[in-house]
């Protein structure tokens, strides 16, 4: 037998620990988290790596609190996460708006379990993918990734921290209770080798630095606190200059400009996943675990002679909107599995605009879809 | 301190003060200004953090790096910046009602933590901003907006919670004896650990006017009229102490500091920051 040399980047893991390891290799400074499952293995890991690295975790006294030091951090300079599930996803919000609104670049974890409420602590669901848009007050932009895999779990933690960075816009990492204490094989990446964006940071004397200013690409330079350019920061809408303001022109020029940046860099933020028959009948369009079922499902349809394509968001806000859009203009129906009562769904239907049926496939008892569940809807769909 | 020049600390193009006539937070702000300069830290260095409220509206006022966050929050924020950079001096400013009726967690968390904050409380007895609503320190039977049978909830000893939650140094002082209050707070800011001042300021304006002082200089001469002296206060009985300011250092106490502490376990482990 020929002897094959150890692959030393090979490892088991889960996408808790995935999320943590890419975290770090990302350049993460700062872990501020509170205990709730099924997401504390992250914090669990950061609490022995981050120190190790020269780096600092604390456990907070609960979710609100543990959102506002990691904007704190940031504002200090360092890169910052936090990780939670659902009830603790729910006290962040109002954080998550103010650094929606002071453009303070942060990671937010959600390890999406069964709810409302306590709910499912221990149990998949995928019902926190219209609170991870919607859920803080007022219009606000806010970037949306949803791993399927450990493997992927690395590369969008390392994407998370490149768009929050770049964009100044907070960034979800909207994984579920399967993808987060699955175990895979994976190969780590090279980490000198990825891609891994810093902040920009003003080249103006700090007499001049206005930390909101209307640049050409939507995106004021971030200063550091303690880098000699004293600002101030407010939730409170604020003008160019970062104070408070209730002039109707300057909030709404600041307002336009943060929204704006959402669409703006639509096409660098958004990532899809395509496959199947290029003259398909039935699209599946899944995301997150369910969109492992999702493919499994049409792969047996394929085998069944039916003409199958599939579409996964890898990120799920800013929406796909155009390459769903392009999905119904081929297909007749489009199934949509979630572990949810049917909240994708809807956003689906908005964009193919009856161009093609849509129709639901959803289970909200705290298992997976199988793709028999989902190969059923493709049946009929086609029948 | 008759010819103190603030100017050099105040961003004089935010004035006029969003705070009413008679109210003491601008003095609060000039103790602790003045403060400030005889440490003669940087302003560079400097940071200070707000949550919501009239108190909370301070940083907005100084040319500090300054942080105006959500209600009750400041604590945490200002943990976040220290952690990442504990080389800042990091004020938190806060009032009763963000600091211990929403913030009331985070105000005992980081007196246990003993993380290198120091912690200025307005204590105003009221929610100012939100119109003179009922807060954790309103004194019984006094009147708020919603309280106007009197209050008869039981009133908060705020300095007293951050005692017994482990703080390293304790004040409390007045917008009346405002050169008491900047010493007390120039302790604070030396102090390497959790500290917290409490400074009794009076709100004329929707405190003083449901509770039979509408006269600002009436509140400032019936906050000086029951201010007991610490050392005072300890040959005094309980109920002679009922309704009176203690003023002074309560706790002034060395113990390990969380930032100095974590830096050690960095150092341990072998990782560099």
């Amino acid at each position: 037998m020929p002897v094959t040399k150890r692959d030393d980047r090979v490892r088991v893991m889960t996408g808790n620990e995935a999320c943590a390891e890419a975290a770090l290799a990302a350049g993460l400074k700062f872990f501020a988290g509170y205990p709730i499952t099924p997401s504390s293995e992250i914090a669990e890991e950061l609490s022995t790596k981050l120190p190790a690295s020269g780096g600092k975790f604390i456990q907070m006294e609960d979710e609100i609190s543990a959102m506002g030091a990691i904007i704190g951090a940031s504002l200090a300079g360092a890169k910052s996460m936090t990780a939670t599930s659902g009830p603790g996803f729910s006290l962040k919000q109002e954080n998550i708006g103010y650094a929606c609104i002071t453009e303070v670049p942060c990671v937010i974890v959600n390890v999406m379990r069964g709810g409302p409420s306590t709910g499912l602590p221990t149990m998949p669901a995928q019902s926190d993918v219209m609170q991870a848009r919607w859920g803080t007050h007022g219009d606000h932009p806010i970037i949306v990734l949803c791993p399927q895999s450990v493997a992927e779990t690395i590369d969008l933690t390392v994407r998370a921290f490149s768009l929050t960075e770049k964009f100044r816009i907070p960034v979800i990492l909207l994984m579920d209770e399967t993808v987060g204490h699955i175990s895979e094989k994976i190969r780590l990446p090279k980490y000198e080798e990825l891609e891994i964006y810093e902040r920009h940071k003003p080249t103006v004397p700090p007499e001049e630095y206005l930390p909101y200013r209307h640049t050409d690409n939507d995106i004021p330079e971030m200063a550091t606190f303690g880098s000699g350019y004293r600002f101030h920061v407010t939730g409170l809408c604020h003008d160019e200059t970062g104070f408070p303001t209730n002039n109707p022109v300057e909030i709404e020029k600041q307002m336009l400009r943060l929204n704006r940046k959402l669409e703006r860099y639509r096409d660098e933020i958004i990532e899809v996943e395509t496959a199947g028959d290029e003259d398909a009948e039935i699209g599946v369009f899944a995301y997150g675990s369910t969109a492992r079922s999702a493919k499994r499902a049409m792969l047996m349809a394929q085998e069944k002679g039916i003409k199958t394509c599939f579409l996964r968001p890898r990120t799920m806000w800013p929406f796909p909107d155009l390459e769903v859009r392009a999905m119904g203009e081929k297909v007749r129906s489009i199934i949509v599995p979630e572990m949810n009562l049917g909240q994708i769904a809807h956003e689906v239907e908005w964009a193919v605009a009856g161009q093609a049926e849509v129709i639901k496939v959803n289970k909200i008892s705290g298992e997976p879809i199988s793709p028999p569940e989902i190969l059923a809807a493709i049946e009929k769909a086609v029948k | 301190m008759e010819s103190f020049d603030y100017s050099p600390y105040l961003r004089e193009k935010k004035f006029p003060l969003i705070w009413c006539a008679g109210c003491g937070h601008g003095i609060v702000m000039k103790a602790i200004l003045r403060a400030i300069d005889r440490v003669g830290w940087d302003r560079d260095d400097m940071v200070m953090v707000s949550g919501i409220g009239c108190s909370s509206r301070m940083p907005g006022y100084v040319d500090f790096n300054t942080l105006h966050t959500t209600h009750g929050r400041a604590i945490p924020f200002a943990t976040g910046v220290k952690m990442a950079n504990p080389d800042l001096h990091v004020i938190v400013i806060t009032g009763d009602g963000d600091a211990t009726a929403i913030g009331g967690n985070h105000y005992i968390h980081a007196a246990r933590r003993n993380i290198d904050l120091t912690v200025v409380l307005l204590n105003n007895s009221i929610y100012g901003m939100t119109g003179g609503q009922v807060s954790p320190t309103t004194p019984k039977g006094k009147r708020a907006s919603t309280a106007p049978f009197g209050n008869f909830e039981a009133s908060f000893n705020i300095s007293g919670l951050a005692e017994a939650a482990g703080a390293s140094f304790v004040a409390r002082g007045t917008a009346y004896g405002a050169v008491q209050l900047s010493k007390y707070i120039e302790k604070a800011l030396l102090k390497k650990g959790l500290s917290v001042v409490e400074a009794i300021s009076p709100c004329p304006t929707v405190f003083g006017r449901r509770n039979a002082m509408r006269s600002p200089v009436e509140m400032y001469e019936d906050i000086h009229e029951n201010s007991v002296s610490v050392k005072k206060a300890g040959t005094m009985t309980a109920d002679d102490l009922e309704d009176k300011i203690i003023t002074g250092v309560l706790t002034d106490i060395e113990k390990p500091e969380y930032t100095t502490e974590y830096k050690k376990l960095i150092a341990t482990l072998g990782g560099s920051s």
